[in-house]
């Protein structure tokens, strides 16, 4: 009974103890990363390449998975809406939901598991064969050379990618419901056009989008820096920036919303 | 005083987490001299080279370099003191990236802004030193242990270093190329003008080439002279790690507990 009490206490003591550490520890990493990126931003090379790892090479899975998004979304659309007669309505229903949510939701969780899961592997190889401290000794700092430039690649890919998960989304919506079922061409792009709203719904998309691509960017590379520099430390890594990212994204996706839609 | 040593290592605790690793380690490196570290495996050899490179601080003690102590510099100062630094990593740390030619050239595209052809004399001349221009186009991991050791070796000196520090630079090689690779860091460190320090285990082929040796056991200095001096000593444990003996007063194993009672044999 006692015993059982202190264990409790002890494990709460420890998760709140563990939990600040760990907010401390990432904050104070970013706050390097932010303050070393001169160096990506006057060599356009290193920022080229990092965009191109993380944001090029993502790009068959955003949207291969985002035009079977809207196809889904047309479909159940089209299904729920024609009972209430307002069939045509199915292109707002798709845009709205992409652009509001799934686009920057699910590319976010995408970008996770292809980028973010590389970068947590690289920099944690990079730190456990030692080639981050020769790189510290040849008087290169890796926050400047590597760290920095994968960060704002990724922050800056996760925008773009999101928009082209929407885009092909919306095609994969017009495709299924226009071609395939028949719905008026003319009707679903003119309800579209005239419910959606840029500031409402596309600048607050693109908002959302930003906000998890930092986090899931920052995530990743902290994982990777962090991890124990062992192969079983790496994986361990890797598997943490999944779990990790997908969790953080979900939640700040209800704040943000919370925020944005409701008034609140 | 401080002025004719370029590393001098003051009185230097330090332990990782709770393990003391190094205890009043006092050593000094004078300028233009090559100077070798010896002592067993996990006596501290590879945190010295830390602890001067900045990338340890000391617990207690001081690590000056250039007259300068390391641990107080900012970081622009800490960069500016690696810039003057090479170092040959134990295990080689090559960037598993980048060609063996990209290896060499990295520090030399990072810190100078020299034409591409001039790029490409340095690095092939730094290859030829460790016999490895013809493998410039190769992938670290097409490389074998030994020649991933002389690509780093190639990398470590792509600035001319007014500091070279070599951790093992001898493991894995055969004869001739040990032998190579000896003359290579003398004569880099006399034609430069460098100093060197060279933390190895292999006794016969550093004594030839160094100016000065410190023998380390628990992290503390226990011999100490010119090779001459070393080869001739009378000192118990000079002997056992010259002569590769097994009795004697240096102990080869890690601090554990007994080994009757680690295996139950106690009671
Ligand atoms: N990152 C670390 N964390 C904790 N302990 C460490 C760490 N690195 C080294 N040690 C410990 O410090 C001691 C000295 O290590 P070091 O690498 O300096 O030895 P060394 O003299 O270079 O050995 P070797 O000749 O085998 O390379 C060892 O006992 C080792 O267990
Ligand atoms: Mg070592």
């Amino acid at each position: 009974m006692d015993n059982a009490l202190i264990r409790g206490l002890r494990l709460v003591g420890r998760l709140t103890v563990d939990g600040i550490w760990q907010i401390g520890a990432t904050t104070r990493f970013m706050g390097m990363v932010l303050l070393r990126s001169g160096m990506t931003f006057r060599r356009f090379r290193l920022l080229m390449d990092e965009i191109y790892f993380a944001g090029a090479l993502s790009l068959i899975i955003i949207i291969v998975s985002g035009l079977f998004v809207g196809l889904v979304l047309g479909l159940q659309g089209y299904e729920t809406l024609k009972r209430y007669g307002s069939a045509e309505a199915v292109g707002t229903l798709v845009a709205l939901s992409l652009v509001r949510e799934l686009g920057p939701v699910v590319s976010a969780l995408l970008f996770a598991s292809r980028a973010g899961s590389a970068m947590t592997a690289e920099i944690g190889i990079m730190k456990s064969t030692e080639q981050l401290s020769a790189m510290e000794m040849m008087a290169v700092d890796p926050f400047s050379r590597v760290i920095s430039p994968m960060f704002w690649g990724g922050f800056l890919s996760m925008p773009l990618l999101a928009a082209i998960f929407s885009a092909t989304g919306i095609f994969g919506g017009y495709l299924i419901t226009v071609v395939v079922i028949g719905v008026d061409a003319g009707a679903f792009w003119s309800q579209m056009q005239a419910s959606v709203d840029l500031r409402e719904d596309i600048l607050n998309g693109v908002i959302k989008s930003i906000v998890f691509g930092a986090a899931v960017t920052a995530i990743a590379l902290f994982e990777g820096y962090d991890a124990p520099p062992t192969a079983e430390g790496v994986s361990h890594a890797v598997t943490n920036t999944v779990v990790t990212s997908a969790l953080a994204v979900l939640a700040l996706d209800f704040v943000l919303t919370a925020f944005m839609f409701t008034g609140v | 005083m401080s002025s004719e040593a370029l590393v001098e290592i003051s009185n230097v605790d330090f332990s990782y987490n709770a393990q003391p690793v190094l205890k009043r380690l006092a050593l000094r490196f004078p300028r233009g001299k090559v100077v070798a570290i010896m002592g067993g495996s996990g006596t501290g050899k590879t945190t010295v080279l830390r602890l001067i490179g900045g990338q340890l601080r000391p617990d207690r003690g001081e690590v000056t370099f250039d007259g300068k102590p390391v641990h107080r510099m900012s970081h622009a100062e800490l960069y500016a003191a690696r810039r003057r630094m090479g170092m040959l990593f134990q295990f080689g740390a090559l960037f598993t990236d980048l060609s063996v030619y990209e290896n060499v050239a990295f520090a030399l595209r990072e810190h100078t802004r020299l034409p591409e052809p001039m790029i490409r004399d340095l690095v092939l001349m730094k290859l030829q030193a460790v016999g490895l221009r013809g493998a410039h186009a190769l992938k670290p991991s097409e490389l074998s242990g030994g020649m991933a050791r002389r690509v780093a070796l190639a990398r470590a000196i792509a600035l001319d270093p007014s500091l070279m520090m070599y951790d093992e630079p001898f493991t894995g090689l055969d004869p001739i190329s040990t032998a190579v690779i000896g003359n290579l860091i003398r004569k880099l460190n006399d034609a430069l003008g460098a100093t060197s320090i060279v933390v190895t285990h292999d006794v016969e082929a550093s004594l030839k080439i160094v100016d000065y040796v410190y023998l380390i056991a628990d992290g503390e200095v226990v011999a100490e002279g010119t090779p001459a001096e070393v080869t001739r000593s009378e000192e118990p444990f000079v002997r056992q790690f010259i002569n590769g003996e097994i009795d004697g007063p240096v102990r080869l194993h890690y601090t554990a507990a007994s080994y009757e009672s680690d295996l139950g044999l106690d009671n």
